[in-house]
């Protein structure tokens, strides 16, 4: 198949996990990437190194191991830098996942600041968001006196930007936005939004958490009015550990928000009356940070940068054309988003009518396939689309035809276990 | 692969799923509660309904509308059939039960005397993520029921 990662099974042995054996020996077909992915070996032995070897708090202790500590950590940011294309590496910030990153934005807005957000304004967001992009604006909103608002989603699963100058206006202080839709697999044209955004004078939060993983992202590259301000990811999406996440950020408006949460290292001084604070991105990294876990995942987009980004996304798209077609032809099923693989990322959502996503998600699990059911955080999506739920299947770099053809099998024998005509 | 499927999609919870008894909303009702599975959206809005019986208080009616999967409606059916027309009490008991048996990891036997159809959900405790939607209309029903007999006493 043209397209897909060179050694394509030389690069699934960099990952222990796939070769495991799962309940009645069967293969595991692991589709469930958007979830969180497989990590390979060169991360899982980093961080055993790291623990191993050169343990030890950063930034604080005065000696050796302290040292190496500190240096893997800022070695780790750089690293993140290059992968994101960041213009100035101190503009990286470690968190603990995406999360946090969209909860720091919202909250340092509600505070005084030259960026307060206050009655009268507004943020938009879109129908599409995971609910970590949607719950802390609406706590934003509901705390500031601040009005929410959103973009709604077409009947073929895109944002509607027909209302966009009506719906991002001079009232308009935030619009948050994902690149890519963690259910619908939507690439969202954040370019355009963010032209208009800026042109208000709005701030811009992108919600990378699927793009990250799949599309070569370089910010430096991008025109300024067209690049967001501050862009969220998390670590374990793009082959990392879980427990760390990134908050990337312009640093004009790093410098205007106002510290998230106070203690240790986030300081310049500190009296019994007031502090000042230290300078990016030491500001929003108060206390202990996820050392190991940075490490680990600056392994992880080395990993990354040395299979190509731009060859990852070319299989992601050639595994979800594949998909596509071999999803299609199961009778009665139903894609949820965009039906053209060029358009949209590697998550693909779907319903079979006469059988819920759990009970699917349960048989395909006996045959060694891991999808995911429910609502995957995104239940006004999924209200749009007049479904409770739906069934997810999700690739990565290491998904292969044959697992595809695993899947459509397994829905097949699904079909007939449940008896639909 | 087939016999672990087999344990868990019975054929009783198959045919309680396809014809559901008591579904659907009815009056009269002391309370009405909505419990959601909030990891996968399984959603019921139940309502019961008690009277005085010779045994005690009894469960006169049991009504629900429910969204989710199989082993949630089939149980939401199942439910209905072992505690309508029941004292309250000996509905409490069977509650009791069911529960054990969803807590006992497959290593419950239970009784069919008292969990008639309900005995089919035994495969369910060795399928850890399935257990809540197999509790969910439990769950709901012990909410109303006590929420009902709060509203008595007062």
């Amino acid at each position: 198949m043209e397209g897909l990662l060179p050694d394509l099974e030389v690069v699934r042995k960099d990952f222990p996990i796939l070769s495991r054996p799962m309940a009645d020996g069967h293969p595991l077909v692991y589709l469930d990437s958007a979830n969180t992915s497989q990590k390979p070996q060169v991360v899982i032995d980093t961080m055993v190194d790291h623990l191993e070897r050169h343990n030890a708090n950063i930034a604080r202790a005065m000696h050796q191991l302290g040292a190496e500590a500190t240096a893997a950590y800022e070695d780790a940011r750089d690293k993140v830098a290059a992968f994101l294309g960041a213009p100035d590496r101190d503009e990286v910030i470690f968190l603990k996942n995406a999360t946090e990153a969209l909860n720091l934005a919202a909250n340092t807005l509600a505070w005084p600041g030259e960026r307060q957000v206050g009655p009268g304004d507004e943020v938009v967001i879109t129908e599409m968001e995971h609910h970590s992009n949607i719950v802390p604006w609406q706590l934003l909103t509901e705390r500031t006196g601040a009005t929410l608002r959103w973009f709604g989603i077409t009947e073929d699963g895109r944002l509607d930007l027909s209302d966009i100058d009506e719906l991002v206006t001079e009232r308009t202080k935030v619009v948050s936005l994902v690149w890519i839709s963690n259910m619908l697999g939507t690439v969202n044209p954040i370019g355009a939004i963010a032209r208009r955004a800026h042109e208000v004078g709005a701030l811009v939060v992108v919600d990378a958490s699927q793009a990250a993983p799949q599309l070569p992202i370089d910010l430096a590259a991008m025109p300024e009015e067209e690049r967001p301000d501050l862009l969220a990811f998390t670590g374990h999406k793009v082959v990392g550990p879980t427990g760390i996440g990134v908050l990337w950020g312009r640093r004009a408006v790093l410098d205007q928000l106002p510290p998230f949460l106070g203690g240790g290292e986030m300081i310049e001084t500190v009296t019994m009356e007031r502090s000042t604070y230290a300078p990016i991105p030491h500001k929003f990294e108060a206390g202990t940070p996820p050392i190991v876990e940075a490490v680990g995942l600056g392994a992880a987009v080395d990993y990354l940068s040395v299979l190509g980004m731009t060859n990852v996304h070319r299989h992601e798209q050639v595994v979800t054309a594949y998909a596509l077609e071999g999803l299609q032809s199961v009778p009665g099923l139903r894609v949820l988003g965009p039906l053209d693989a060029a358009q949209r990322g590697g998550a693909i959502s779907f319903e079979i009518p006469g059988v819920h996503p759990h009970d699917l998600a349960t048989v395909l699990d006996t045959r060694g396939i891991a999808v995911r059911a429910g609502h995957h955080c995104a239940k006004p999506a999924h209200a749009r689309f007049g479904v409770q739920s739906s069934t997810r299947m999700s690739s990565y770099l290491y998904t292969t035809p044959a697992e595809i053809d695993a899947l459509v099998d397994g829905l097949e024998y699904t079909r007939s276990y449940f008896k639909l005509s | 692969m087939t016999t672990d499927l087999d344990s868990l999609y019975q054929e009783i919870i198959l045919d309680h799923y396809k014809n559901p008894h008591h579904k659907g909303l009815r009056e009269p009702f002391e309370a009405e509660v909505h419990h959601v599975n909030p990891t996968c959206g399984d959603e019921v809005t139940l309502r019961v309904h008690l009277g005085d019986g010779p045994g005690g208080t009894t469960v006169e009616d049991v009504s629900y509308d429910a969204l989710g999967c199989s082993i949630s409606q089939a149980s939401a059916s199942v439910l209905t059939d072992l505690v309508i027309g029941k004292p309250v009490d000996d509905a409490m008991r069977i509650h009791d039960e069911f529960l054990t048996l969803m807590q006992g990891k497959g290593q419950v036997e239970p009784d069919e005397e008292v969990l008639e159809d309900g005995v089919a959900f035994a495969g369910v405790a060795r399928f850890p993520a399935r257990i809540k939607c197999a509790l969910l209309s439990w769950m709901a029903w012990k909410d109303a029921t006590t929420t009902a007999q709060l509203e008595e006493a007062q």
